[in-house]
């Protein structure tokens, strides 16, 4: 399916910000000069059509009393596939992702305390096949904004 | 960072998926078992004390049309970062800029994540950000694989 210019705007919007209003999209609709109705009925289109990964609230992890981190791993290339399953299994890693480089798996772990993110990175550590991990923590977040303009 | 149980249950009730219906807050907000105005009115706060980074939706970047994205990993001297940052962050094709540490065969301290329409102009956007910045030292590094890519569910323990 392609997106038309409505939907582009619609979706623009929608990235932009949900209002804290008892009626968000008849805000939204009023913005594009249509109903409220056609303005649920097209997002609920789109979302089962996949292009919109989530509606929903997105956290400052650092402000919950969480931290995370992003770690880089060397795997022997017959491991790769394992390891990613293993690295997948835990709720607090978030992403993971195989990427081109001498560090073949990225994936980003979100932990409340530093005990845990210990406990997962030596597990991981010690799963056949791993090489060595780079554990790479930010100090200094400047832009977390997934917003996509669409044209 | 002391959070009540009805801010955990907000946070809980809305880390998930946040309906498409007429009044989606109401629905939340009697989940939870508090009023519609409580709710926004905390909404409003969190937002305001910066807990809240956003309430909307992140699209399926491939699915709308930006089927190529890469981390640009970079070389910056500590002392030009916070210059660098400022002019890479202004473009809407950088949705993530972060400094990270070190390690003895990994020299990169400066990550940027870009999304453009193919590898080509992921290159070539890369070559204007150096341009721009004066930065020469960096690597792109394409996505081959997505094995996961989840939201955190935060309070769950």
């Amino acid at each position: 399916m392609e997106l038309t210019a409505f939907d582009k705007q619609l979706l623009n919007i929608l990235q932009g910000g949900v209002q804290f209003v008892p009626k968000p999209y008849e805000a939204m609709a009023r913005q594009l000069g249509v109903s409220e109705d056609r303005v649920i009925s097209r997002l609920q289109e789109l979302k089962k059509d996949g292009f919109i990964r989530k509606v929903g609230a997105f956290f400052n992890s650092d402000k919950l009393g969480y931290s995370g981190t992003l770690v880089a791993a060397k795997i022997e290339p017959d491991y790769v596939e394992d390891v990613a399953t293993k690295i997948n299994e835990y709720p607090e890693i978030t992403h993971n992702y195989q990427r081109s480089c001498g560090y073949v798996l990225w994936f980003t772990a979100i932990t409340n305390n530093d005990e845990r993110r210990n406990q997962i990175l030596s597990e991981i550590r010690a799963l056949p096949g791993v090489i060595s991990l780079l554990d790479l923590y930010s100090q200094k977040k400047y832009k977390i904004n997934v917003q996509f303009k669409l044209k | 960072m002391n959070f009540t149980e009805t801010d955990k249950k907000i946070i809980r009730a809305l880390q998930s998926d946040f309906p498409i219906c007429s009044e989606p807050y109401k629905v939340i907000a009697e989940d939870i078992g508090i009023s519609q105005e409580e709710l926004l009115q905390r909404l409003e706060d969190m937002k305001k004390e910066g807990i809240l980074r956003k309430m909307g939706a992140v699209l399926r970047h491939v699915e709308v049309g930006f089927k190529a994205n890469a981390l640009v990993v970079w070389v910056v001297p500590p002392e030009k970062m916070d210059e660098v940052a400022a002019k890479m962050c202004a473009h809407s094709e950088v949705t993530h800029c972060y400094d990270r540490n070190t390690a003895p065969d990994w020299p990169y301290n400066f990550y940027t994540m870009i999304h453009m329409d193919s590898k080509e102009s992921c290159i070539e956007f890369a070559r204007e950000l150096s341009k721009e910045t004066g930065i020469d030292q960096y690597e792109l590094q394409f996505t081959e694989r997505e094995w996961k890519k989840t939201s955190m569910q935060y309070f769950m323990e």
